[in-house]
């Protein structure tokens, strides 16, 4: 991998040009990464150990909240995005546009400015729950539960998942698609027999768009889950910035997390080419 | 004759007030191999796409075995389409491509009124997608992926894609437009045999006037939404009926002239007899003369008499240009003159074509090109200026 990289840098023209960038990524990505790794595997006195990981057994919960909040949001951005962005990409003009602006307006707008927007929205005495009351509707307690950090979650990460599967069926050939009209298929079945399929690398992408953050987030589980339902994001941020100072014990949450994501998104992609192979035979 | 399949009766169409279709009126028969030509903008394509069911027209009706079809949605039209970009599924296979218009369930209205819906089966798919495969020589290649096959190999993937559907009319989006010359001269021949033995209706759009020559039963040229002249290919060729027909088949010189009154015409300065008859008296008209049809004689034996320019060789003829007075003569001859050379032209009766002139189209002094008609706007002030011109002499 590394000599690939240094052989393309001998042999391209312009390889200055990537210059800048790769100085960047070995110095704040490459040598952070492999001292994370390093961290991970030694004690605070200084020696090798598999003690970090060991202790991780004990935070079995966070693990499993992260991953289940960040795949549910996922789903949800998926059930929701998927729709709007076929139907952008039936528009033209003025109306694609203001879709366009509605879906990035709030990207506009801080992170942490939208989570706490959305504390006030859900609170007990908040914005929903004084307009369920006004229509004589029972009122909810959302704020602090696992479903105020879903709804963050979907609310911050929608246009992560709308914008790779609107790009891919733009990209659709016009023609392919009135090919399959031609042949006798009605709209449903050219959505899933020819849209359908040659959207799924969109799909794949807007997943991972929103599943990967989503694992990692401690700001909108901070805010909206009120320390009642911690994922990993915190636990890491409590082992580098609070009291139970442990960088050895957050390096290792931080190497199981990832190794982690990596292994759901190569297993993902893998099923997507399954996919496709499937439809293929 | 043959039964009458599909008719357009005044089908105009219009886009953001833009006439692209100018009320053409079109029979095509059954069986027959009909070809769309023209210039790029001419309105053939649009005119495929109409009887495809892709566009509505504005206005006009597209009747097909008598009964109006302007409102039936492409799918449940008994045409296929083979796309001008083969438009080929990139997720599917090469049998999956040709399987996927008999996969796809279909609602047939059965004798007793209702609807059902109708799959082929799965025995009947793999022997129709062979034999789809077959006819167009890509027996053995089903397994393959779309983009591992070179631009002939897909073409004829969506030829297959389209015949093994049954289709009654096949429609033919300038097929071989991306292919190489020799390759398309192959398939042009192949795909008159397939239509031959499949025995269907061929509707074929080219700007190519040798395929469509080469190729069709019928030949209907359009230009600017209109249509020209349709005819068989000899017809086309021997007696176009306008200037920009003549021109667009094959080459031509074009001149205009006046036609005094039956088999009386002066043209390039000169009065020529000639074969055609019916125009008004002292009529303007534009004549044509296949270079072909010039021979070159010795200055003092020629009707017309001027300097040659450049010759040509071209292969089978030389092409030379023959300035006389300010007009140029083109003429293909077997023989090659000397550049500088003064050189005789000889005429005969019969090769002279005498033609209405359209006042859509502007003749200049010279040989109209295909070039010269595209823009709009152009040719607007082109006409302005010739009319000042006509006025002043």
């Amino acid at each position: 991998m590394r000599r690939g990289l240094l052989r393309a840098l001998k042999t391209r023209p312009g390889r200055l040009l990537a210059a800048p960038y790769i100085v960047w990524m070995a110095l704040f990505t490459v040598i952070p990464l492999l001292l994370v790794v390093w961290f991970s595997f030694t004690t605070p006195e200084g020696g090798f150990s598999f003690d970090n990981f060991s202790q991780l057994l004990g935070y079995g919960a966070y693990f499993g909240r992260s991953f289940w909040l960040a795949a549910l949001s996922t789903v949800i951005c998926l059930v929701i995005g998927y729709p709007l962005a076929y139907a952008m990409s039936r528009e033209t003009g003025a109306m694609r546009n203001t879709a366009m602006l509605l879906l990035m307006l709030p990207m506009w707008i801080n992170m942490l400015l939208r989570t706490y927007a959305w504390m006030s929205i859900l609170e007990n005495r908040g914005l929903l729950n004084q307009l369920l009351s006004f229509l004589r509707l029972p009122t909810l307690h959302i704020i602090n539960t696992p479903a105020a950090v879903a709804v963050g979650m979907v609310y911050n990460y929608l246009p992560f998942m709308v914008l790779p599967i609107l790009t891919v069926i733009q990209k659709i050939d016009k023609s392919v698609v009135e090919a399959a009209q031609d042949l006798g298929g009605n709209q449903l079945t050219v959505f899933k027999r020819v849209v359908l399929p040659l959207s799924l690398p969109g799909v794949l992408s807007g997943i991972t768009m929103v599943f990967v953050p989503g694992v990692s987030t401690f700001i909108i589980s901070q805010t909206l889950g009120g320390g009642n339902s911690k994922m990993l994001g915190e636990l890491i941020e409590m082992q580098f910035l609070g009291g139970t100072y442990n960088p050895y014990l957050g390096s290792a949450i931080s190497l199981v997390m990832m190794v982690i994501v990596l292994i759901s998104m190569a297993v993902m992609n893998r099923f997507g080419e399954g996919e496709e192979e499937v439809m293929v035979l | 004759m043959k039964k009458e399949l599909i008719r357009l009766v005044d089908c105009t169409m219009a886009f953001d007030g833009e006439i692209v279709l100018n009320a053409i009126n079109l029979t095509i028969h059954d069986k027959e191999f009909l070809t769309l030509l023209g210039p790029s903008g001419c309105g053939k394509t649009t005119t495929l796409r109409i009887i495809g069911g892709f566009e509505t027209p504005t206005a006009g009706s597209v009747l097909f075995d008598g009964v109006r079809i302007n409102d039936v949605p492409p799918h449940k039209r008994r045409v296929n389409t083979v796309f001008q970009k083969y438009a080929l599924f990139p997720h599917l296979n090469v049998f999956e491509n040709v399987a996927f218009g008999l996969r796809v369930p279909q609602t047939l209205k059965g004798d007793d009124g209702r609807k059902r819906r109708v799959k082929v089966s799965e025995g009947e798919i793999e022997e129709r997608v062979q034999a789809a495969l077959e006819l167009v020589g890509l027996k053995g290649y089903h397994r393959r992926r779309v983009h591992q096959l070179s631009g002939g190999q897909q073409q004829r993937v969506a030829i297959a894609r389209a015949i093994v559907k049954r289709p009654q009319v096949l429609l033919l989006d300038e097929p071989l437009g991306a292919l190489d010359l020799k390759l398309r001269k192959e398939m042009q021949h192949e795909l008159k045999e397939i239509q031959q033995q499949v025995g269907i209706t061929f509707v074929y759009v080219t700007h190519d006037q040798e395929e469509a020559l080469t190729m069709s039963d019928t030949v209907v040229v359009m230009n600017h939404g209109n249509i020209q002249q349709i005819g068989t290919p000899v017809d086309i060729y021997n007696e176009p009926t306008n200037a920009f027909v003549a021109d667009f088949i094959g080459e031509s010189n074009i001149i205009q002239g006046v036609m005094h009154r039956d088999y009386d015409v002066t043209f390039a300065g000169r009065r020529f007899l000639c074969v055609d008859t019916g125009f008004d008296p002292e009529q303007p008209v534009d004549v044509v003369i296949r270079p072909e049809d010039v021979r070159i004689t010795a200055p003092e034996d020629g009707q017309l008499r001027g300097t040659v320019n450049s010759v040509t060789f071209k292969g089978v003829f030389y092409e030379t240009f023959v300035n006389v007075g300010d007009l140029e003569w083109m003429v293909h001859s077997t023989a090659a003159p000397t550049v500088g050379d003064e050189v005789g032209l000889c005429l005969t009766p019969e090769d002279i074509h005498v033609m209405d002139r359209p006042d859509l189209f502007p003749k200049g002094a010279e040989a109209l090109t295909i070039e010269d008609v595209d823009p709009e706007p152009e040719f607007e002030d082109k006409y302005a200026d010739e009319e000042a011109e006509e006025t002043e002499t």
